[in-house]
């Protein structure tokens, strides 16, 4: 093991990660107030009424990013899943479990999100089209990861448990996403086809990706406040914790 | 090589001296697909165009069933100890168990189908069909389900856990599998189906006993 | 030989022992003693590598024993509280399929010899779950002998053994210890066999 790993790895302890990720909280938080304001103003006040969708269609400006960052969160999942695999660091672990919410939450979003414009458009809350199907069973996903997770109680266990999981899910997304895909076109009579979305005017891809940032940054707000309260938890027992302010109080 | 064998020889001894099990799931699976004919109506039209549908979600339903018998009594007894302790290497000793559990059942499932599917006005080459894809997709079924059943080992309400984690994991078996038989009645042909089913299968035999070894050694530390 | 240097082991919060040493040569045998919950079962499932040490290293031959892998499973036994038998199948098909999981040479005579010398004549073919406590336990411990390894790990061998057995048993790993083999045992009783180190927890 050379020098630089080791370096990464003190960053890794749970001691030196705690007061570090209370530093960055503000910050992300910030940042998110600061996308959100800004998107949320192109979306409903720039951003010009859609010819044949009307003022409904601004709901995508929440839809698509909740959509984009429940995928992403599962793989940074599984990515943090797979290093506590490979190096048996503990806050990866942790950095997973808390991770896990908020997807869980994006994928409900976008869901909810779907309905809603599903409505409107199609006359239908729900449609089986591919893209909602495969959100669906996305959210199976996260809700059997957090079930397992919740169900083992040595949290050693339940995050190389949870790891396991989250990396066979990893690697079934993509498969599931293609059969889903292939499902509908076969039964292509009985369904609508999102995918002929209209042609985009500027300003609303600059309301999605403003949007979108605000989201990530909320992610990581939530997860790292997340992150600290399982190592509260997880650490009672050591010195530093004790040490806290917030814990001597 | 051996030891692979011994370890299916095993499971079956096992299951021979302990029929009611395997019977079980069997009549489970009978008795779940008679049922949406007397829910749905005995029209045949209607009956044939649900029949993949019907037969696979009760395939599906009947293997979860076994899944957790698959490690629980040799954990309870310390077999698994034992298991991973062997000198031979423990990915092929998993094997072994997940085959043993296919013969048991899954292959049982394979030859019951086609009679159920007469219920349901299939002709014969939909049946053929039909113990096709189940040939290639219960084996499946049996190694995504492994990793759940080694997952869930000993955790409290193992059982309903269990499903949730994987029967999300079952979606493409069952699409590309209903799918084929489907694609044969309307006539598209169920090739590109069965070798995409297939394609599933050969992933799952070299991924699924690793993640499963990985997921037992877990659950024995 | 078998050396172990600074294991900690922790189950939840609580730490068992910390820096534990010990080493055992061939011909020797360890004697484990603790009271209940001093994490006797714990050394003995880390020495056979179930599970990891929080701390410390085990050496088998001067190798890590994660290292060694297969190697290492091949020259160790470890027999612990469960039976690892399967209730239904009968004694001869327990020792016989135990054999081919170890990928052990076992002709279906020597297994009946080896049941025989522990006293289960007349029982080969009896489902193990109509036997007694103390010989389902002796079906156990016929591996000692089918399967030759040169470390034996045990755990509690001695639970529900007669005096008779318990003699047989003392006598096995007295045989074991002069050709050359290991032994690492817990138990509560004191044990007429020579040559042993102890190691208190």
């Amino acid at each position: 093991m050379n020098n630089r790993l080791i370096n990464w790895f003190k960053f890794a302890s749970p001691q030196s990660f705690y007061p570090l990720a209370g530093r960055m909280i503000p910050w992300f938080w910030a940042l998110t107030a600061a996308f959100g304001v800004a998107g949320l103003w192109i979306s409903f006040f720039v951003a010009p009424t859609d010819a044949q969708q009307g003022e409904g269609y601004r709901i995508i400006f929440i839809h698509v990013p909740a959509s984009w960052m429940s995928m992403f969160i599962y793989c940074i999942m599984a990515g943090w899943a797979g290093l506590g695999l490979v190096f048996n660091t503990r806050l990866s672990g942790m950095m997973a479990s808390a991770l896990a919410p908020t997807g869980a939450l994006m994928a409900f979003l976008s869901l909810w999100t779907g309905a809603l414009w599903g409505k409107p458009m199609w006359g239908a809350w729900w449609v089986w089209d591919a893209r909602l199907t495969s959100e669906l069973i996305l959210f199976f996903l996260y809700i059997g990861f957090i079930a397992l997770q919740a169900a083992i109680d040595d949290p050693r266990r339940a995050d190389k448990a949870g790891a396991i999981l989250a990396l066979v899910g990893v690697v079934n997304v993509p498969i599931i996403y293609f059969s889903v895909k292939w499902w509908n076109t076969l039964h292509q009579g009985s369904t609508i086809n999102l995918t002929k979305a209209p042609s985009m005017a500027q300003t609303m891809l600059w309301g999605m990706l403003l949007m979108a940032l605000c989201f990530w940054m909320y992610s990581i707000a939530v997860a790292l406040m997340r992150a600290r309260a399982i190592i509260l938890e997880r650490e009672t027992h050591t010195e530093w914790v004790k040490q806290l302010d917030e814990v001597k109080s | 090589m051996n030891s692979l064998l011994a370890v299916i020889r095993r499971d079956l001894l096992l299951a021979m001296r302990r029929k009611s099990e395997v019977l079980t799931a069997l009549f489970f699976f009978m008795i779940v697909v008679s049922l949406f004919p007397l829910g749905i109506g005995p029209e045949p039209a209607l009956l044939r165009k649900i029949a993949p549908g019907v037969l696979w979600v009760a395939a599906l339903l009947a293997t979860m069933l076994g899944l957790q018998r698959m490690f629980a009594p040799d954990h309870a007894d310390g077999t698994l100890e034992q298991m991973a302790l062997s000198p031979t290497p423990m990915g092929l000793l998993v094997g072994g168990k997940i085959a043993a559990h296919w013969l048991v059942s899954g292959l049982p499932l394979v030859l019951l189908a086609p009679v159920l599917g007469l219920q349901f006005d299939l002709d014969a080459g939909a049946l053929g069909v039909l113990v096709v894809a189940l040939l290639i997709g219960t084996p499946l079924l049996s190694l995504i389900g492994a990793i759940g059943a080694a997952l869930t080992l000993g955790v409290r309400g193992g059982g309903v856990l269990l499903s949730v984690l994987v029967l999300p994991l079952y979606v493409p078996a069952l699409i590309f599998g209903a799918g084929a038989v489907e694609a044969h009645i309307s006539g598209l042909g169920a090739g590109g189906h069965l070798s995409l089913l297939a394609a599933l299968l050969a992933l799952a035999v070299f991924f699924a006993p690793w993640a499963t070894t990985a997921a037992l050694r877990i659950a024995l530390e | 030989m078998l050396t172990a240097t600074g294991l900690t082991c922790v189950r939840g919060e609580r730490r068992l022992f910390s820096g534990l040493d010990l080493a055992v040569a061939p011909g020797e045998w360890l004697h484990v003693q603790g009271e209940n919950g001093a994490g006797k079962t714990s050394l003995l499932r880390m020495l056979t590598g179930l599970s990891h040490a929080v701390e410390g290293e085990i050496r088998w031959n001067g190798e890590p024993i994660q290292a060694l892998g297969e190697d290492y499973r091949r020259d160790m036994l470890f027999l612990g509280h469960h039976g690892a038998l399967k209730e239904e199948l009968t004694p001869l098909e327990n020792l016989e399929l135990a054999a081919a999981l170890d990928g052990a040479e076992l002709t279906g005579a020597a297994a009946l010899a080896v049941l025989w010398r522990f006293g289960l004549r007349g029982r080969e073919e009896l489902p193990v779950r109509f036997l007694s406590a103390g010989q389902k336990r002796r079906v156990l411990l016929a591996r000692l002998v089918t399967r030759k390894a040169r470390l034996w790990v045990l755990d509690e061998p001695f639970t529900a053994l007669d005096v008779k057995a318990v003699d047989m048993l003392a006598g096995l790993i007295g045989e074991h210890l002069a050709g050359g083999g290991m032994a690492v045992l817990t138990s509560h009783q004191a044990m007429p066999i020579a040559g042993g180190k102890a190691v208190k927890l």
